[in-house]
């Protein structure tokens, strides 16, 4: 992690340019002074990944929950031309735009947005699931098990995720294949990035950061689950036999239970 | 972000106290930290502190938060149409952005709601006492503070707190200046601070003389070129009026991109008088004084309106007021003029009616402290103030960072005190010092920083508070 930087001049020299952002919401029908979660999708994916299952499962349990698509994804604006910076600037500008503190959660590439979010925006905590901090690991793991899906993305073409990649075989076929082809594309700069992923600067607050996965991940192997965890100083927790995609897959409800409960348990995070 | 420090408020009735001062009661606060005013500074002061891990009072004598961006407020220099002047990238606190849908330079209103929905997003009320007035910080044993308040308007009693430390976050923009001129008294007209001019209505149709070419006077000459039956300028000196926007951009943004690639300063003088050159072109064409300094020397002014009625015959540029008379103001080339209203946009002074002026180091009571950073004071290491800085751009990043270290400050007293004392030593031995490179020298700037210089300088602090 590098150090805390005050001096930002590309940021107040060249601010990242505003587009039109979507956000989805569902939200209990008692305030119970939760905090708020905000949804972070990976790259290809849009709010709609959460608003299958876990959206509605938070607010159900007394969270505010809240699902946005990164420029260029799902229903926010075209942007083929975004950023990992950008990425994170939309993560940020909508966490401050929700009426309490908020605890990010990033899903894949999305996590790595939100982990550079964290050091633009005091989140209450951080959950990262299955994330994509990128290297050159990951992109070998991936090559080997979608080489025809992820070439392309080596030389600025789209990344197309498999089937096999994102859910285990317990998800209905036709499922699948409804999700699989909702899937956009990343900015092909933001998807550089995670070749050579520059290191965030540290969190803004220290919130508390919760890591998970499944063992049998076909996008993220188990060391680079390790890794992250460890590089924010704790283990993750898994999910065996779910896929990538863990809001989408068949047993959806287990992990996302994990995180409220952890949310619930987490003195730091209230 | 736990608070183990959080006593709830501070009431000497249900604290029973061991101290006491005058034998009056003062209720112990513990590791409590007491936050002076909640302007923007105070405001980000209890959200650091917070986020640090130290329970806060923040005491302010209005009933509610903003400081100088709520017009409500009896203080606050704000007029109707007030602006920022620096663009949303350097005005906003760093980790609370300002919406992507607001324009680049807010309306005055826009902040203030900015400011409410940061109090309310990092839930910063409840730490606030409203209406409650701070009468006297004095230092007590141990590094401590007694804290004396009271009801806005010398109401009710007195209370004594003791704080752990104490961020003074008054705002310097409310205790106008005025000049002295001779027969001022004898003047017949209107005078008036710009701190009462609230609303153009209040020039319309009147002759108007404007004293002072601060970004306050140029805004309220550009509102009387528009209003009034008549407008005059003085000023004392030339100055340079940069256009808000250049290249179609916000100028301070065009600024820092120099400052980004490290251009040096002669390179970035000569590159803006020549923007300046094309852009506004020769003022003195204009009446207007040719400045007697070069660009980044003084504060900027950011006006983009002021030439243009210049040119209009809206505004009559004058020299400085020699003395008034009783109808007519005499000007420095022996001229008189005869408005009807005169408006000082001559400056504010900061105040600390509350502190005794030795504790910062300005026992000639001149209201210059002697401070590193602006912000630490020599010999009282649990003291810090916020926001006693006039930027070459927005002033709440600043705050942000010096609240920021003086809550990483606090955890190294308690965590690594070797690093507290060195930290102490670097007050001593650097207090006074400045941020702006080469700047006119003037009462109104001795407080005046460079953006960059400043924060660079914050930044060397920080890291050197927490080198490994
Ligand atoms: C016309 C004008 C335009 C400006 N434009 C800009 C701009 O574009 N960008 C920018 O960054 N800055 C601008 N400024 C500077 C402005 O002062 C700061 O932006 C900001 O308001 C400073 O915040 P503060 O919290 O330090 O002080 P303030 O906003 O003054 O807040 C101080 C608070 O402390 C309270 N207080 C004072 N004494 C006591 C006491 N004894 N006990 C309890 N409470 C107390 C006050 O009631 C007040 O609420 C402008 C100023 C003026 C006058």
């Amino acid at each position: 992690m590098s150090e805390l930087r005050i001096m930002r001049g590309r940021e107040w020299s060249r601010p990242v340019r505003p587009a039109r952002r979507e956000v989805l919401s569902a939200t209990p029908e008692l305030e119970e002074g939760r905090p708020p979660l905000l949804f972070v999708p990976g790259f290809g994916h849009g709010a709609w990944a959460f608003a299958e299952h876990w959206l509605g499962h938070a607010a159900s349990r007394g969270f505010p929950a809240y699902a946005m698509s990164l420029r260029g994804h799902g229903g926010s604006e075209p942007a083929p031309e975004a950023t990992l910076r950008a990425y994170a600037h939309d993560v940020v500008q909508v966490a401050a735009g929700l009426p309490r503190q908020a605890v990010l959660v990033g899903h894949g590439a999305g996590a790595l947005v939100v982990a550079h979010a964290l050091a633009r925006y005091p989140a209450r905590g951080a959950v990262l699931v299955a994330p994509v901090f990128g290297g050159w690991g990951v992109l070998g793991a991936a090559l080997r098990r979608n080489p025809a899906g992820t070439l392309p993305a080596v030389f600025g073409g789209p990344l197309r995720l498999s089937r096999g990649q994102l859910f285990s075989r317990e998800l209905p076929d036709e499922e699948a294949r409804r999700h699989v082809a909702r899937l956009g594309r990343a900015g092909r700069r933001a998807q550089w990035a995670l070749l050579g992923a520059p290191d965030a600067e540290p969190a803004v607050g220290a919130p508390p950061v919760l890591v998970l996965g499944s063992p049998d991940d076909r996008v993220v192997p188990t060391s680079a689950l390790t890794g992250v965890a460890r590089h924010y100083g704790s283990a993750p927790l898994l999910f065996p036999g779910m896929g990538h995609d863990l809001m989408l897959d068949a047993r959806w409800a287990e992990p996302i239970d994990a995180i409220l409960d952890w949310l619930e348990k987490e003195p730091a995070a209230h | 972000m736990s608070t183990s420090t959080d006593h709830g408020r501070p009431d000497p009735e249900a604290t029973p106290s061991a101290l006491s001062r005058d034998d009056r009661p003062v209720s112990d606060r513990g590791d409590t930290v007491c936050v002076i005013g909640a302007g923007a500074s105070g405001l980000t002061a209890i959200k650091n502190l917070r986020e640090h891990g130290f329970g806060v009072d923040c005491y302010e004598r209005e009933t509610g938060i903003g400081g100088a961006w709520n017009w409500r407020h009896d203080r606050s220099p704000v007029y109707a149409s007030t602006h920022l002047l620096s663009s949303k990238p350097f005005t906003q606190f760093p980790d609370f952005p300002m919406p992507d849908s607001w324009p680049d330079y807010p309306h005055h209103s826009e902040l203030l709601s900015y400011f409410e929905r940061y109090a309310d997003h990092f839930d910063l009320r409840s730490h606030i006492w409203f209406g409650t007035e701070v009468i006297r910080v004095e230092p007590a044993a141990g590094d401590r503070w007694n804290v004396t308040t009271r009801s806005t308007g010398g109401y009710g009693p007195e209370r004594t707190s003791q704080y752990a430390a104490v961020v003074i976050a008054n705002g310097h923009n409310w205790s106008p200046k005025l000049p002295r001129y001779e027969g001022l008294e004898q003047f017949r007209g209107e005078i008036m601070h710009a701190s009462s001019y609230k609303d153009p209505a209040q020039l319309r149709g009147k002759r108007v003389l404007v004293v002072g070419a601060g970004n306050t006077g140029c805004d309220i000459a550009v509102e009387a070129a528009q209003q009034a039956s008549r407008c005059w300028h003085s000023t004392r000196r030339g100055y340079w009026y940069a256009p808000k926007y250049v290249l179609g951009r916000p100028a301070d943004q065009v600024n820092d991109t120099l400052l980004a690639l490290r251009v040096p300063l002669r390179v970035r003088q000569w590159l803006y008088h020549w923007t300046l050159r094309l852009t506004v072109g020769d003022l003195t064409r204009f009446g207007l004084p040719k400045p007697d300094h070069r660009v980044y020397e003084t504060h900027p002014i950011a006006n983009s309106q002021l030439v243009y009625y210049v040119g209009h015959g809206a505004i009559g540029p004058v020299p400085d007021v020699a003395r008034f008379h009783p109808y007519a103001v005499e000007l420095a080339d022996g001229r008189e003029i005869d408005p009807e209203l005169v408006i000082f946009a001559t400056g504010y002074l900061p105040r600390f009616e509350f502190l005794d002026a030795s504790v910062f180091g300005d026992s000639a009571g001149a209201g210059r402290p002697t401070l590193w950073l602006n912000a630490f004071t020599p010999g009282h290491p649990t003291l810090a103030v916020a926001g006693l800085v006039q930027p070459d751009s927005g002033m709440f990043t600043l705050s942000h960072w010096q609240t920021v270290l003086f809550a990483r400050l606090l955890q190294a007293r308690r965590d690594r005190p070797e690093r507290a004392a060195a930290f102490a030593q670097r007050v001593r031995d650097r207090a006074g010092e400045r941020y702006s490179g080469q700047v006119k020298e003037s009462s109104r700037h001795w407080f005046e920083v460079g953006h960059a210089d400043y924060l660079r300088a914050v930044e060397r602090a920080l890291h050197d508070l927490e080198g490994k």
